[in-house]
Protein backbone atom coordinates (compact mmCIF):
# COMPACT_ATOMS: atom_id res chain seq x y z
CA UNK A 1 0.00 0.00 0.00
CA UNK A 2 3.09 2.22 1.15
CA UNK A 3 4.71 1.15 -2.05
CA UNK A 4 1.69 2.15 -4.15
CA UNK A 5 1.41 5.60 -2.62
CA UNK A 6 5.06 6.01 -2.61
CA UNK A 7 5.30 4.95 -6.38
CA UNK A 8 2.46 6.92 -7.32
CA UNK A 9 3.71 10.37 -5.70
CA UNK A 10 7.05 9.81 -7.39
CA UNK A 11 5.94 9.49 -11.07
CA UNK A 12 3.60 12.29 -10.61
CA UNK A 13 6.12 14.94 -9.18
CA UNK A 14 8.47 13.81 -12.21
CA UNK A 15 5.84 14.07 -14.22
CA UNK A 16 5.46 17.64 -12.65
CA UNK A 17 8.82 18.38 -13.32
CA UNK A 18 8.70 17.29 -16.92
CA UNK A 19 5.63 19.76 -17.32
CA UNK A 20 7.26 22.61 -14.99
CA UNK A 21 5.97 25.20 -17.57
CA UNK A 22 2.46 24.60 -16.34
CA UNK A 23 3.67 25.35 -12.97
CA UNK A 24 5.21 28.24 -13.75
CA UNK A 25 2.19 29.63 -15.42
CA UNK A 26 0.11 28.94 -12.80
CA UNK A 27 2.74 30.92 -10.53
CA UNK A 28 2.76 33.59 -12.78
CA UNK A 29 -0.95 33.91 -12.73
CA UNK A 30 -1.07 34.43 -9.44
CA UNK A 31 1.86 36.98 -9.37
CA UNK A 32 -0.07 38.93 -11.90
CA UNK A 33 -3.41 38.98 -10.21
CA UNK A 34 -1.94 40.16 -6.95
CA UNK A 35 -0.06 43.11 -8.59
CA UNK A 36 -3.51 44.20 -10.61
CA UNK A 37 -4.70 45.18 -7.46
CA UNK A 38 -2.92 48.18 -7.35
CA UNK A 39 -3.79 49.42 -10.40
CA UNK A 40 -7.23 48.86 -9.54
CA UNK A 41 -7.95 50.40 -6.44
CA UNK A 42 -4.91 52.79 -5.85
CA UNK A 43 -0.99 52.17 -4.54
CA UNK A 44 -2.11 54.35 -1.48
CA UNK A 45 0.04 51.70 1.34
CA UNK A 46 -2.43 52.55 3.97
CA UNK A 47 -5.23 50.64 1.63
CA UNK A 48 -3.28 48.06 0.31
CA UNK A 49 -1.79 47.13 3.24
CA UNK A 50 -6.07 47.02 4.73
CA UNK A 51 -6.84 44.61 2.14
CA UNK A 52 -3.25 42.62 1.57
CA UNK A 53 -4.47 39.62 3.50
CA UNK A 54 -7.54 39.28 1.49
CA UNK A 55 -6.27 40.06 -2.16
CA UNK A 56 -3.43 37.70 -1.45
CA UNK A 57 -5.88 34.80 -0.37
CA UNK A 58 -8.21 35.32 -3.33
CA UNK A 59 -4.92 35.12 -5.80
CA UNK A 60 -4.08 31.69 -4.14
CA UNK A 61 -7.83 30.67 -4.15
CA UNK A 62 -8.04 30.95 -8.18
CA UNK A 63 -4.39 30.12 -9.39
CA UNK A 64 -5.08 26.79 -7.27
CA UNK A 65 -8.55 26.70 -9.43
CA UNK A 66 -6.69 27.18 -12.56
CA UNK A 67 -4.52 24.25 -11.93
CA UNK A 68 -7.06 22.59 -10.55
CA UNK A 69 -8.81 20.81 -13.80
CA UNK A 70 -4.73 19.19 -14.60
CA UNK A 71 -4.85 16.66 -11.85
CA UNK A 72 -6.55 14.00 -13.38
CA UNK A 73 -6.99 15.33 -17.06
CA UNK A 74 -3.49 13.79 -18.38
CA UNK A 75 -4.12 10.50 -17.01
CA UNK A 76 -7.59 10.64 -17.65
CA UNK A 77 -6.78 11.49 -21.53
CA UNK A 78 -3.61 8.90 -21.92
CA UNK A 79 -6.02 5.79 -19.89
CA UNK A 80 -3.90 5.55 -16.98
CA UNK A 81 -6.68 6.74 -14.68
CA UNK A 82 -8.58 3.50 -16.26
CA UNK A 83 -5.93 1.32 -15.46
CA UNK A 84 -5.69 2.71 -11.88
CA UNK A 85 -9.02 2.05 -11.10
CA UNK A 86 -8.64 -1.15 -12.16
CA UNK A 87 -6.02 -2.22 -9.95
CA UNK A 88 -6.42 -4.14 -6.91
CA UNK A 89 -4.73 -1.15 -4.53
CA UNK A 90 -7.79 0.91 -2.85
CA UNK A 91 -8.45 3.79 -5.18
CA UNK A 92 -8.06 6.29 -1.14
CA UNK A 93 -4.56 5.53 -1.52
CA UNK A 94 -3.23 6.40 -5.28
CA UNK A 95 -5.85 9.37 -5.07
CA UNK A 96 -4.04 10.60 -2.00
CA UNK A 97 -0.52 9.97 -3.62
CA UNK A 98 -2.07 12.01 -6.62
CA UNK A 99 -3.42 15.29 -4.50
CA UNK A 100 -0.36 15.51 -2.65
CA UNK A 101 2.07 15.70 -5.47
CA UNK A 102 -0.14 18.43 -6.29
CA UNK A 103 -0.09 20.11 -3.32
CA UNK A 104 3.21 20.04 -3.61
CA UNK A 105 4.30 21.14 -7.50
CA UNK A 106 1.73 23.87 -7.20
CA UNK A 107 0.43 24.69 -4.00
CA UNK A 108 3.79 25.03 -2.26
CA UNK A 109 5.56 26.92 -4.98
CA UNK A 110 2.73 29.39 -4.32
CA UNK A 111 2.83 29.59 -0.65
CA UNK A 112 6.88 30.07 -1.11
CA UNK A 113 5.88 33.11 -3.54
CA UNK A 114 3.40 34.60 -1.14
CA UNK A 115 5.21 36.41 1.07
CA UNK A 116 7.20 38.30 -1.35
CA UNK A 117 3.81 39.17 -2.99
CA UNK A 118 2.98 40.41 0.37
CA UNK A 119 6.16 42.76 0.65
CA UNK A 120 4.51 44.33 -2.45
CA UNK A 121 1.67 44.75 -0.81
CA UNK A 122 3.23 46.53 2.20
CA UNK A 123 1.93 43.84 4.82
CA UNK A 124 4.17 44.42 7.94
CA UNK A 125 6.41 42.09 8.23
CA UNK A 126 5.75 40.50 11.55
CA UNK A 127 2.43 38.73 10.28
CA UNK A 128 4.31 36.89 7.34
CA UNK A 129 5.22 33.80 9.36
CA UNK A 130 1.05 33.77 9.72
CA UNK A 131 0.46 33.99 6.21
CA UNK A 132 2.57 31.43 5.58
CA UNK A 133 1.07 28.83 8.34
CA UNK A 134 -2.17 29.64 7.19
CA UNK A 135 -1.04 29.08 3.53
CA UNK A 136 0.19 25.97 4.44
CA UNK A 137 -3.10 24.89 6.56
CA UNK A 138 -5.47 26.08 3.78
CA UNK A 139 -4.24 25.29 0.49
CA UNK A 140 -3.95 21.22 0.91
CA UNK A 141 -7.93 21.95 2.18
CA UNK A 142 -7.72 24.01 -1.47
CA UNK A 143 -6.37 20.79 -3.41
CA UNK A 144 -8.58 18.23 -1.30
CA UNK A 145 -11.36 19.88 -2.06
CA UNK A 146 -11.14 20.77 -5.75
CA UNK A 147 -9.83 17.22 -6.35
CA UNK A 148 -13.47 16.38 -5.60
CA UNK A 149 -14.54 18.53 -8.08
CA UNK A 150 -12.01 17.69 -10.80
CA UNK A 151 -12.84 14.40 -10.47
CA UNK A 152 -16.68 14.61 -10.95
CA UNK A 153 -16.42 17.20 -13.97
CA UNK A 154 -13.90 15.30 -15.39
CA UNK A 155 -14.08 15.04 -19.43
CA UNK A 156 -17.28 16.89 -19.26
CA UNK A 157 -17.61 19.95 -21.77
CA UNK A 158 -16.92 23.17 -20.00
CA UNK A 159 -15.59 21.64 -17.28
CA UNK A 160 -13.36 24.39 -16.24
CA UNK A 161 -16.59 26.86 -15.55
CA UNK A 162 -18.09 24.05 -14.34
CA UNK A 163 -15.25 23.19 -11.31
CA UNK A 164 -15.45 26.71 -10.35
CA UNK A 165 -19.36 26.92 -9.88
CA UNK A 166 -18.84 23.59 -7.79
CA UNK A 167 -15.75 24.27 -5.75
CA UNK A 168 -15.41 28.17 -4.95
CA UNK A 169 -18.23 28.17 -2.68
CA UNK A 170 -16.80 25.59 -0.88
CA UNK A 171 -13.56 27.35 -0.60
CA UNK A 172 -15.69 30.18 1.07
CA UNK A 173 -14.37 29.01 4.61
CA UNK A 174 -10.94 28.65 3.96
CA UNK A 175 -11.07 32.01 2.76
CA UNK A 176 -12.38 33.10 5.55
CA UNK A 177 -10.19 31.91 8.37
CA UNK A 178 -7.10 31.82 6.14
CA UNK A 179 -7.64 35.62 5.55
CA UNK A 180 -8.52 36.19 9.06
CA UNK A 181 -5.92 34.70 10.79
CA UNK A 182 -3.97 37.34 8.91
CA UNK A 183 -5.96 40.48 9.74
CA UNK A 184 -6.25 38.90 13.52
CA UNK A 185 -2.53 39.05 13.76
CA UNK A 186 -2.41 42.39 12.40
CA UNK A 187 -5.03 43.54 14.63
CA UNK A 188 -3.28 42.20 17.88
CA UNK A 189 -6.26 39.57 18.61
CA UNK A 190 -3.92 36.60 17.70
CA UNK A 191 -4.46 34.43 14.92
CA UNK A 192 -4.00 30.94 16.72
CA UNK A 193 -8.10 30.52 16.86
CA UNK A 194 -7.97 30.72 13.24
CA UNK A 195 -4.93 28.72 12.85
CA UNK A 196 -6.39 25.88 14.72
CA UNK A 197 -9.78 26.24 12.96
CA UNK A 198 -7.65 25.64 9.63
CA UNK A 199 -6.02 22.86 10.58
CA UNK A 200 -8.97 20.95 11.73
CA UNK A 201 -10.41 21.80 8.45
CA UNK A 202 -7.24 20.56 6.96
CA UNK A 203 -7.26 16.98 9.37
CA UNK A 204 -11.14 16.81 8.28
CA UNK A 205 -10.11 17.28 4.68
CA UNK A 206 -7.82 15.14 4.64
CA UNK A 207 -10.19 12.27 6.47
CA UNK A 208 -12.97 12.60 4.11
CA UNK A 209 -11.95 14.01 0.74
CA UNK A 210 -10.04 11.39 -0.28
CA UNK A 211 -13.04 8.98 -0.56
CA UNK A 212 -15.13 11.65 -1.86
CA UNK A 213 -12.39 11.88 -4.91
CA UNK A 214 -12.17 8.11 -4.97
CA UNK A 215 -15.84 7.01 -5.21
CA UNK A 216 -16.08 10.29 -7.53
CA UNK A 217 -13.87 8.84 -9.93
CA UNK A 218 -15.33 5.74 -10.15
CA UNK A 219 -18.33 7.55 -11.09
CA UNK A 220 -16.72 9.53 -13.70
CA UNK A 221 -14.92 6.72 -15.18
CA UNK A 222 -17.91 4.34 -15.24
CA UNK B 1 -59.04 45.75 9.94
CA UNK B 2 -56.55 47.24 9.73
CA UNK B 3 -57.18 49.46 6.33
CA UNK B 4 -59.06 52.20 6.18
CA UNK B 5 -59.43 52.58 2.53
CA UNK B 6 -58.64 50.45 -0.98
CA UNK B 7 -55.68 52.77 -1.37
CA UNK B 8 -54.60 52.84 2.39
CA UNK B 9 -54.11 49.40 1.48
CA UNK B 10 -52.16 49.33 -1.56
CA UNK B 11 -49.76 51.70 -0.66
CA UNK B 12 -48.92 49.55 2.58
CA UNK B 13 -47.83 52.67 4.80
CA UNK B 14 -45.23 54.12 2.23
CA UNK B 15 -43.64 50.74 1.39
CA UNK B 16 -45.85 49.77 -1.24
CA UNK B 17 -42.74 49.17 -3.47
CA UNK B 18 -40.88 46.94 -1.37
CA UNK B 19 -43.74 44.87 -0.28
CA UNK B 20 -45.90 44.52 -3.46
CA UNK B 21 -42.27 43.80 -5.06
CA UNK B 22 -41.33 41.34 -2.94
CA UNK B 23 -44.93 39.71 -3.53
CA UNK B 24 -44.84 40.32 -6.99
CA UNK B 25 -41.52 39.19 -7.86
CA UNK B 26 -42.12 35.51 -5.86
CA UNK B 27 -45.57 35.31 -7.23
CA UNK B 28 -44.18 36.06 -11.35
CA UNK B 29 -41.90 33.46 -10.36
CA UNK B 30 -44.14 30.68 -8.79
CA UNK B 31 -46.14 31.06 -12.00
CA UNK B 32 -42.80 30.75 -14.39
CA UNK B 33 -42.36 27.76 -12.66
CA UNK B 34 -45.26 26.31 -12.47
CA UNK B 35 -45.79 26.72 -16.66
CA UNK B 36 -41.91 25.77 -17.25
CA UNK B 37 -42.71 22.31 -15.74
CA UNK B 38 -45.71 22.44 -18.04
CA UNK B 39 -44.20 22.58 -20.63
CA UNK B 40 -41.81 20.56 -19.74
CA UNK B 41 -43.94 17.69 -19.74
CA UNK B 42 -46.18 18.70 -23.11
CA UNK B 43 -42.56 18.73 -24.79
CA UNK B 44 -41.64 15.14 -23.23
CA UNK B 45 -44.81 13.66 -24.61
CA UNK B 46 -44.87 14.87 -27.67
CA UNK B 47 -41.03 13.86 -28.33
CA UNK B 48 -41.16 10.24 -26.58
CA UNK B 49 -44.35 9.92 -28.80
CA UNK B 50 -42.47 10.61 -32.18
CA UNK B 51 -39.76 8.45 -31.15
CA UNK B 52 -41.75 5.78 -30.52
CA UNK B 53 -43.43 5.55 -33.51
CA UNK B 54 -40.05 6.04 -35.39
CA UNK B 55 -38.48 3.19 -33.25
CA UNK B 56 -41.76 1.25 -34.26
CA UNK B 57 -41.96 2.23 -37.85
CA UNK B 58 -38.33 0.66 -38.08
CA UNK B 59 -39.32 -2.43 -36.63
CA UNK B 60 -41.67 -2.81 -38.89
CA UNK B 61 -39.54 -2.49 -41.70
CA UNK B 62 -36.64 -4.58 -40.83
CA UNK B 63 -39.57 -7.52 -40.73
CA UNK B 64 -40.92 -6.84 -44.02
CA UNK C 1 -37.48 -1.93 -9.53
CA UNK C 2 -36.45 -5.31 -9.42
CA UNK C 3 -36.84 -5.16 -5.29
CA UNK C 4 -40.63 -3.73 -6.08
CA UNK C 5 -40.81 -6.80 -8.67
CA UNK C 6 -39.45 -9.37 -6.69
CA UNK C 7 -41.88 -8.38 -3.70
CA UNK C 8 -44.88 -6.63 -4.45
CA UNK C 9 -46.46 -7.11 -1.04
CA UNK C 10 -43.62 -4.88 0.81
CA UNK C 11 -46.33 -1.56 0.06
CA UNK C 12 -43.84 1.06 1.09
CA UNK C 13 -41.11 -0.53 -1.88
CA UNK C 14 -43.68 -0.74 -4.17
CA UNK C 15 -43.53 3.13 -4.72
CA UNK C 16 -40.48 2.88 -5.01
CA UNK C 17 -40.82 1.53 -8.43
CA UNK C 18 -41.34 4.04 -11.30
CA UNK C 19 -44.42 2.79 -13.09
CA UNK C 20 -46.26 2.61 -9.50
CA UNK C 21 -44.68 5.78 -8.62
CA UNK C 22 -45.52 7.29 -12.18
CA UNK C 23 -49.78 7.18 -11.92
CA UNK C 24 -49.35 8.06 -7.96
CA UNK C 25 -46.99 10.91 -8.21
CA UNK C 26 -49.81 12.32 -11.18
CA UNK C 27 -52.78 11.49 -8.88
CA UNK C 28 -51.20 13.43 -5.85
CA UNK C 29 -49.86 16.63 -7.43
CA UNK C 30 -53.15 18.08 -8.53
CA UNK C 31 -53.88 18.43 -4.35
CA UNK C 32 -50.78 19.56 -3.38
CA UNK C 33 -51.97 22.25 -5.50
CA UNK C 34 -54.45 22.84 -4.59
CA UNK C 35 -53.56 22.44 -0.84
CA UNK C 36 -50.83 24.72 -1.83
CA UNK C 37 -53.65 27.77 -3.29
CA UNK C 38 -55.55 27.54 -0.29
CA UNK C 39 -52.76 27.74 1.80
CA UNK C 40 -51.22 30.84 0.11
CA UNK C 41 -55.16 32.75 0.46
CA UNK C 42 -55.70 31.90 3.80
CA UNK C 43 -52.15 32.78 4.93
CA UNK C 44 -52.31 35.83 2.81
CA UNK C 45 -55.58 36.94 4.86
CA UNK C 46 -53.69 35.96 8.02
CA UNK C 47 -50.70 38.35 7.06
CA UNK C 48 -52.66 41.48 5.26
CA UNK C 49 -55.63 41.69 7.28
CA UNK C 50 -55.41 39.66 10.74
CA UNK C 51 -52.03 40.73 11.60
CA UNK C 52 -51.39 43.80 13.23
CA UNK C 53 -48.78 46.63 12.11
CA UNK C 54 -45.84 46.05 13.46
CA UNK C 55 -44.67 48.90 16.46
CA UNK C 56 -40.97 49.24 15.32
CA UNK C 57 -41.03 48.82 11.35
CA UNK C 58 -44.32 49.41 10.08
CA UNK C 59 -45.98 47.45 7.11
CA UNK C 60 -42.84 46.40 5.56
CA UNK C 61 -42.42 43.93 7.93
CA UNK C 62 -45.43 42.24 6.04
CA UNK C 63 -42.65 40.83 3.38
CA UNK C 64 -41.87 37.89 6.45
CA UNK C 65 -44.65 36.08 5.19
CA UNK C 66 -43.15 34.85 2.25
CA UNK C 67 -39.29 35.67 3.42
CA UNK C 68 -39.08 33.55 6.30
CA UNK C 69 -41.10 30.57 4.39
CA UNK C 70 -38.96 30.65 1.49
CA UNK C 71 -35.51 30.95 3.43
CA UNK C 72 -36.58 27.91 5.57
CA UNK C 73 -37.86 26.01 2.14
CA UNK C 74 -34.44 26.79 0.27
CA UNK C 75 -32.19 24.90 3.28
CA UNK C 76 -35.24 22.55 4.03
CA UNK C 77 -34.94 21.26 0.20
CA UNK C 78 -31.70 21.02 0.36
CA UNK C 79 -31.38 18.88 2.95
CA UNK C 80 -33.89 16.47 1.28
CA UNK C 81 -32.21 16.57 -1.85
CA UNK C 82 -28.81 15.43 -0.29
CA UNK C 83 -30.87 12.78 1.70
CA UNK C 84 -32.76 11.27 -1.37
CA UNK C 85 -28.84 11.40 -3.15
CA UNK C 86 -27.58 9.20 -0.39
CA UNK C 87 -30.77 6.91 -0.25
CA UNK C 88 -29.72 6.46 -4.02
CA UNK C 89 -25.98 6.23 -4.02
CA UNK C 90 -26.59 3.69 -0.87
CA UNK C 91 -29.56 1.93 -2.13
CA UNK C 92 -28.91 2.27 -6.08
CA UNK C 93 -32.73 3.33 -6.30
CA UNK C 94 -32.91 5.46 -9.87
CA UNK C 95 -35.72 7.23 -8.60
CA UNK C 96 -33.99 8.95 -5.49
CA UNK C 97 -31.67 10.47 -7.65
CA UNK C 98 -34.45 11.71 -10.24
CA UNK C 99 -36.22 13.23 -7.01
CA UNK C 100 -32.93 15.07 -5.53
CA UNK C 101 -32.51 16.35 -9.16
CA UNK C 102 -36.76 17.18 -9.47
CA UNK C 103 -36.46 19.10 -5.93
CA UNK C 104 -33.41 21.19 -7.48
CA UNK C 105 -34.88 23.95 -9.24
CA UNK C 106 -37.54 25.01 -7.01
CA UNK C 107 -35.17 24.71 -4.11
CA UNK C 108 -32.76 27.56 -5.78
CA UNK C 109 -36.27 29.36 -6.55
CA UNK C 110 -37.05 29.59 -2.93
CA UNK C 111 -33.56 30.36 -2.54
CA UNK C 112 -33.78 33.55 -5.06
CA UNK C 113 -36.85 34.51 -3.42
CA UNK C 114 -35.66 34.42 -0.31
CA UNK C 115 -32.76 36.82 -1.12
CA UNK C 116 -34.71 39.04 -3.56
CA UNK C 117 -37.17 39.61 -0.43
CA UNK C 118 -35.12 40.15 2.00
CA UNK C 119 -33.47 42.38 -0.30
CA UNK C 120 -36.47 44.84 -0.81
CA UNK C 121 -37.20 44.38 2.87
CA UNK C 122 -34.01 45.30 3.83
CA UNK C 123 -33.64 48.56 2.53
CA UNK C 124 -36.46 49.98 4.30
CA UNK C 125 -35.37 48.72 7.44
CA UNK C 126 -31.42 48.75 7.22
CA UNK C 127 -30.84 51.53 4.76
CA UNK C 128 -29.21 49.35 2.55
CA UNK C 129 -30.85 46.18 -0.17
CA UNK C 130 -27.59 44.02 1.06
CA UNK C 131 -25.83 43.96 4.16
CA UNK C 132 -23.01 40.69 4.74
CA UNK C 133 -25.12 39.67 7.42
CA UNK C 134 -24.69 35.94 8.26
CA UNK C 135 -27.64 34.69 7.00
CA UNK C 136 -27.84 36.55 3.82
CA UNK C 137 -24.31 35.53 2.99
CA UNK C 138 -24.65 31.85 3.56
CA UNK C 139 -28.09 31.94 1.69
CA UNK C 140 -26.46 33.36 -1.18
CA UNK C 141 -24.00 30.58 -0.93
CA UNK C 142 -26.91 28.38 -1.04
CA UNK C 143 -27.86 29.35 -3.98
CA UNK C 144 -24.76 28.63 -5.64
CA UNK C 145 -24.60 25.13 -4.39
CA UNK C 146 -28.01 24.66 -5.72
CA UNK C 147 -26.74 26.33 -8.97
CA UNK C 148 -23.51 23.89 -9.03
CA UNK C 149 -25.65 21.07 -8.68
CA UNK C 150 -28.41 21.80 -11.41
CA UNK C 151 -25.19 23.03 -13.40
CA UNK C 152 -23.18 19.65 -12.77
CA UNK C 153 -26.48 17.71 -13.71
CA UNK C 154 -27.35 19.37 -16.94
CA UNK C 155 -23.89 18.96 -18.22
CA UNK C 156 -23.37 15.44 -17.99
CA UNK C 157 -25.20 13.53 -21.17
CA UNK C 158 -25.03 9.88 -19.63
CA UNK C 159 -28.10 10.30 -16.94
CA UNK C 160 -26.47 7.43 -14.51
CA UNK C 161 -22.94 9.14 -14.78
CA UNK C 162 -24.83 12.61 -14.07
CA UNK C 163 -27.17 10.76 -10.79
CA UNK C 164 -24.10 9.93 -8.91
CA UNK C 165 -22.06 13.19 -9.98
CA UNK C 166 -24.78 15.22 -8.85
CA UNK C 167 -25.63 13.04 -5.68
CA UNK C 168 -22.11 12.98 -5.08
CA UNK C 169 -21.78 17.09 -5.38
CA UNK C 170 -25.02 17.31 -2.90
CA UNK C 171 -23.87 15.16 0.06
CA UNK C 172 -20.31 17.03 -0.14
CA UNK C 173 -22.19 20.55 -0.24
CA UNK C 174 -24.53 19.60 2.38
CA UNK C 175 -21.49 18.39 4.53
CA UNK C 176 -20.42 21.73 3.86
CA UNK C 177 -23.51 23.77 4.45
CA UNK C 178 -22.63 23.77 8.40
CA UNK C 179 -19.45 24.36 7.99
CA UNK C 180 -20.24 27.86 5.86
CA UNK C 181 -23.05 28.92 8.12
CA UNK C 182 -20.28 28.89 11.26
CA UNK C 183 -17.57 30.39 9.22
CA UNK C 184 -19.65 33.22 7.62
CA UNK C 185 -21.20 33.80 11.51
CA UNK C 186 -17.86 33.84 12.63
CA UNK C 187 -16.66 36.49 10.12
CA UNK C 188 -19.75 38.25 10.38
CA UNK C 189 -19.15 39.05 14.13
CA UNK C 190 -15.34 39.63 13.57
CA UNK C 191 -16.07 42.69 10.64
CA UNK C 192 -19.97 44.25 11.25
CA UNK C 193 -19.87 43.65 15.30
CA UNK C 194 -23.56 44.12 16.79
CA UNK C 195 -24.60 47.50 14.35
CA UNK C 196 -26.75 45.83 12.47
CA UNK C 197 -29.14 43.49 14.73
CA UNK C 198 -30.88 41.22 13.01
CA UNK C 199 -32.68 39.47 15.99
CA UNK C 200 -36.70 39.82 15.25
CA UNK C 201 -38.62 41.46 17.96
CA UNK C 202 -38.96 39.09 20.66
CA UNK C 203 -43.07 39.63 21.05
CA UNK C 204 -44.13 38.26 17.77
CA UNK C 205 -47.64 38.81 17.84
CA UNK C 206 -49.09 35.21 17.74
CA UNK C 207 -51.44 36.33 14.18
CA UNK C 208 -48.21 37.08 12.33
CA UNK C 209 -46.64 33.37 13.54
CA UNK C 210 -49.75 31.98 12.42
CA UNK C 211 -49.76 33.94 8.64
CA UNK C 212 -46.06 33.03 8.59
CA UNK C 213 -46.10 28.91 9.27
CA UNK C 214 -49.66 28.82 6.97
CA UNK C 215 -47.37 30.47 4.03
CA UNK C 216 -44.51 28.20 4.87
CA UNK C 217 -47.40 25.00 4.78
CA UNK C 218 -48.29 26.90 1.07
CA UNK C 219 -44.59 26.48 0.55
CA UNK C 220 -44.56 22.64 1.33
CA UNK C 221 -47.60 21.68 -0.53
CA UNK C 222 -46.37 23.91 -3.63
CA UNK C 223 -42.70 22.13 -3.67
CA UNK C 224 -44.71 18.64 -3.64
CA UNK C 225 -46.49 19.68 -5.92
CA UNK C 226 -44.22 21.09 -8.57
CA UNK C 227 -41.62 17.87 -7.55
CA UNK C 228 -43.83 15.31 -8.50
CA UNK C 229 -44.99 17.25 -11.57
CA UNK C 230 -41.47 17.81 -12.85
CA UNK C 231 -40.66 14.16 -12.01
CA UNK C 232 -43.20 12.49 -13.93
CA UNK C 233 -41.99 13.49 -17.41
CA UNK C 234 -38.43 12.58 -16.13
CA UNK C 235 -39.33 9.60 -15.37
CA UNK C 236 -40.90 8.63 -18.66
CA UNK C 237 -37.64 10.23 -20.40
CA UNK C 238 -35.50 7.72 -18.46
CA UNK C 239 -37.92 3.90 -18.67
CA UNK C 240 -38.90 4.92 -22.55
CA UNK C 241 -38.10 1.83 -23.44
CA UNK C 242 -40.24 0.19 -21.04
CA UNK C 243 -44.09 -1.08 -22.27
CA UNK C 244 -45.65 0.59 -19.54
CA UNK C 245 -44.20 3.48 -20.62
CA UNK C 246 -45.61 3.14 -24.18
CA UNK C 247 -48.88 2.62 -22.93
CA UNK C 248 -49.09 5.75 -20.92
CA UNK C 249 -47.32 7.63 -24.07
CA UNK C 250 -50.03 5.92 -26.46
CA UNK C 251 -53.04 7.43 -23.64
CA UNK C 252 -51.60 10.75 -22.91
CA UNK C 253 -51.30 10.94 -27.16
CA UNK C 254 -54.86 9.94 -27.51
CA UNK C 255 -56.13 12.48 -25.04
CA UNK C 256 -54.07 15.16 -26.71
CA UNK C 257 -56.36 15.00 -30.01
CA UNK C 258 -55.14 12.27 -32.16
CA UNK C 259 -51.80 13.36 -31.46
CA UNK C 260 -49.15 13.73 -34.44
Amino acid sequence: MLNTFVAVLRRDLLLAWRGRADVLVTLAFFVIVVCLFPFGVGAEPNQLRAIAPGVLWVAVLLSCLLSMHRLFAQDHADGTLEQLLLSSEPAVVWVGAKVLAFWLSTGLPVVVVAPGLALLLDLEQGALPVLVVSLLLGTPILALLGAVGAALTLGVRGGGMLLALLVLPLFVPVLIFGAGAVEAELSGTGAVAHLLLLGGGCAGALALAPWACAASLRISME
Amino acid sequence: MQWDSLSAFWDMGGAAAFVWGSYGVTFALVALEFFLVRRRRLDTVRRLLRWRRAVGKEKKERAA
Amino acid sequence: MTAAERAPRASLFRFAAPQTFYPLAGRLAPWFAAAALVLTLAGMWLGFFVAPTDATQGEVYRVIFIHVPAAWMSMFIYLVMAFWSAVGLVMNTRLSFVMSQALAPTGAMFCFVALWTGALWGRPTWGAYWVWDARLTSQLLLLFLYLGFIALTRAIEDPRRADRAGAMIALVGAVNVPIIYFSVKWWNTLHQGASVSLTKAPSMASTMLAGMLVMAFAAWAYTLAVTLWRVRPMILERERHTEWVGAVLEAEGARAGGGR
